[in-house]
């Protein structure tokens, strides 16, 4: 099923926005597991992307001068800091309040996972900690399940999109939650961005067919051998589902126009 | 804690899986495994049952080590990346009420003992900052129940402020205490059964050690004091490690079902020969060591698996990109080792004497990072305590 409505908000031209910026790349990168910081920030060059996510449990926000942070801050990426680690919502707005201290910025992605193996978000949480951050002025990207009612109840909380998970995170099993997805992706007025559980650039391409607004994929670049090859394969994936989406793909058929139809007795005779 | 809930204790919580499965028969399933189950096993490989975990554990399975290798690595660089975290532990005290048989700070050993004072656990924490470990296991003996309690409330109250994280090692403590400790920013808790075996109380004759469903039951405590990591292994040495591991592997596959907020640690402390006079009974050699390791990895692809400075260089640079996620560099084992180093007071010796910086230039030549810093401070910290 395609998106087959145009956002309003987004404008004509093919630009993402999301609360106060406008973004020109759809991949956006997270920065963990990867083997050397160097290697993170050559793979978030080739991927063009600007937004990238870093989380607040890996960088110290008392210095100025931290590693991890030198290498993301590149000229044109946003710094998208994530609350990952917090497992309520008192926590993740502590967490992005920090952030937005040390790191001069009101965006968050939120997210609030009590459980450390799945790492699966916790919705009543969310829900609080988006209000929350959302009133204090926070441009609140909320990490969710596929859960379609869930994202109208964030649109209301004051969410600037929402970022449902296409599987769970760093399973690199693609679109396991596709059905739910299609129905978020009809029903929100906010930019959906797909997280999680993209594993293959083919994946990335199908949920931008799909139209999704971006995706988000940090395992399946930092764990490939060659991530820098792997976030350009990305790069040209995400794009290449754009482009297909924006042109509008002919309707799938289940059945082959018969060359001989069967009703065409109907018109013998004529 | 009084006798009485130590009594209830013993049919409680993880004790009452436990008493389900005999010692002897675990031995003999895991003698019996043959070929076509380890290849039936290593083909469900990441997420499996305590009783898959036999086979892994069991000699057909040494005719896999290869196969079971790459499995691992393979679950590790998913779930993990290419990562590795450090940890120090931070030595507070070697004074220790107990007489376990291969222990350097048993009460038997005549030597020095040591309490750290606030001034002598900030000079440790010094020289820790400064060779940039941002996890620290704070560790004692365990000395006497009511001062030692109160003892680890106010060191942890000293460290706290200086790492990201602050877990412990240190004698079993009743879930109160857990609970409070956890509200100061405790994140973490290793307690090793040491042996889940029949010959418990012969390794442990004296002391509160001695109480070997006390301990049984101490993850099942940590756990509902809401404690975020519970570290759990078997002293490698004392027993068939086989059959020691599927106990562990029990208790892990437990411990998540019950407290699925906490995550499960493992350590893999092995005894060399004749450390303080005491030969290990059933010695683990290097193969069998990695069979382990890959054994835990293949069973629970979510498990942290730690690998302390007991094992040399050369073992750990093979070992670590395996299937390893923890590891520990630059330790002192003495109390006050860091700032003053004096082997006479260490509880076991150093083998890997690499710096985190020669460790993570090492870890390096794998494609691995070294992970120093993997927490935030204030996740979890009762806001009422030291802000």
């Amino acid at each position: 099923m395609n998106r087959d409505h145009t956002n309003p908000e987004q404008g004509t031209s093919d630009l993402l926005k999301i609360g106060d910026r406008i973004f020109t790349s759809r991949l956006f990168l997270g920065t963990g597991k990867f083997s050397s910081l160097e290697l993170m920030g050559q793979a978030i060059a080739a991927s063009q992307s600007q937004l990238v996510t870093l989380a607040l449990r890996r960088f110290d926000p008392n210095n100025p001068q931290d590693k991890m942070v030198a290498q993301v801050a590149q000229p044109g990426v946003s710094l998208l800091p994530n609350t990952s680690g917090a497992r309520n919502a008192k926590e993740a707005v502590l967490a992005a309040k920090l952030a937005q201290a040390a790191l001069e910025t009101h965006w968050v992605k939120l997210e609030i996972h009590p459980d450390p193996r799945y790492l699966l978000p916790d919705h009543q949480e969310t829900l609080k900690a988006t209000e929350e951050l959302a009133k204090l002025g926070f441009v609140v990207l909320p990490y969710v399940n596929a859960d379609p009612v869930f994202c109208k109840a964030l649109e209301e909380a004051g969410a600037a999109a929402v970022m449902p998970l296409a599987a769970p995170i760093g399973s690199n099993r693609g679109l396991t939650s596709r059905a739910m997805l299609e129905i978020i992706l009809k029903e929100s007025r906010l930019p959906v961005v797909i997280d999680a559980g993209l594993g293959v650039p083919s994946h990335a391409a199908e949920a931008m067919e799909m139209g999704a607004d971006a995706v988000l994929v940090n395992t399946a670049i930092a764990v490939a051998q060659n991530p820098v090859q792997m976030a350009l394969a990305f790069r040209l994936a995400v794009e290449a589902g754009r482009l297909a989406y924006l042109a509008k793909a002919g309707a799938v058929s289940w059945n082959a126009q018969a060359s001989s139809p069967l009703t065409a007795f109907l018109s013998e005779g004529d | 804690m009084n006798q009485t809930n130590r009594e209830t204790n013993r049919l409680q919580g993880f004790a009452e899986v436990f008493a389900r499965y005999d010692w002897q028969e675990t031995q003999r399933r895991i003698q019996d495994t043959t070929p076509a189950e380890v290849e039936r096993v290593l083909q469900r490989a990441g997420s499996l049952s305590p009783l898959d975990f036999l086979a892994l554990v069991s000699p057909a399975a040494q005719g896999y080590l290869e196969e079971m290798a790459r499995i691992s690595q393979a679950l590790t660089r998913r779930r993990f990346g290419k990562t590795v975290q450090l940890y120090a532990p931070l030595y507070l005290s070697n004074e220790c009420l107990n007489s376990c048989l291969y222990c350097g700070f048993s009460r038997e050993i005549q030597r020095p003992r040591v309490r750290l004072t606030q001034e002598q656990t900030l000079a440790e924490v010094a020289v820790l900052k400064e060779l940039g470990i941002e996890h620290v296991l704070l560790v004692t003996g365990d000395f006497s129940h009511q001062a030692g309690n109160q003892y680890l409330n106010q060191a942890l109250e000293w460290v706290r402020p200086h790492f990201a994280q602050v877990s412990m090692e240190v004698q079993p403590l009743a879930q109160a205490e857990y609970q409070a400790l956890a509200d100061r920013g405790l994140h973490g808790v290793m307690v090793y059964q040491e042996t889940y075996g029949p010959n418990y109380t012969q390794f442990h004759p004296k002391g509160s050690k001695k109480d070997f469903f006390w301990r049984l039951g101490t993850p099942d405590r940590l756990g509902a004091a809401g404690v975020h990591k519970i570290g759990l292994g078997v002293l490698l040495g004392l027993e068939d490690w086989r059959t020691d591991s599927f106990f562990v592997a029990l208790q892990v596959a437990y411990l998540e079902k019950h407290y699925w907020r906490s995550r499960i640690s493992i350590s893999f402390p092995r005894l060399r020969p004749a450390e303080v006079g005491f030969s290990p009974p059933h010695p683990v050699c290097d193969s069998a060591l990695v069979q382990l390791v890959l054994a835990y990895r293949i069973f629970n692809e979510n498990l942290e698996l730690s690998l302390s400075t007991r094992e040399s260089a050369r073992l750990r640079d093979a070992l670590v990109p395996l299937g390893i996620t923890s590891l520990s560099a630059g330790s002192k084992t003495e109390p006050g080792g860091y700032a003053n180093p004096k082997a006479a007071l260490e509880q076991f010796e150093i083998n890997d004497g690499r710096s985190p910086k020669e460790m993570a230039l090492a870890l390096a030549q794998s494609g691995l990072d070294l992970i120093v810093r993997d927490w935030d401070p204030h996740f979890g910290l009762d806001p009422n305590f030291g802000t």
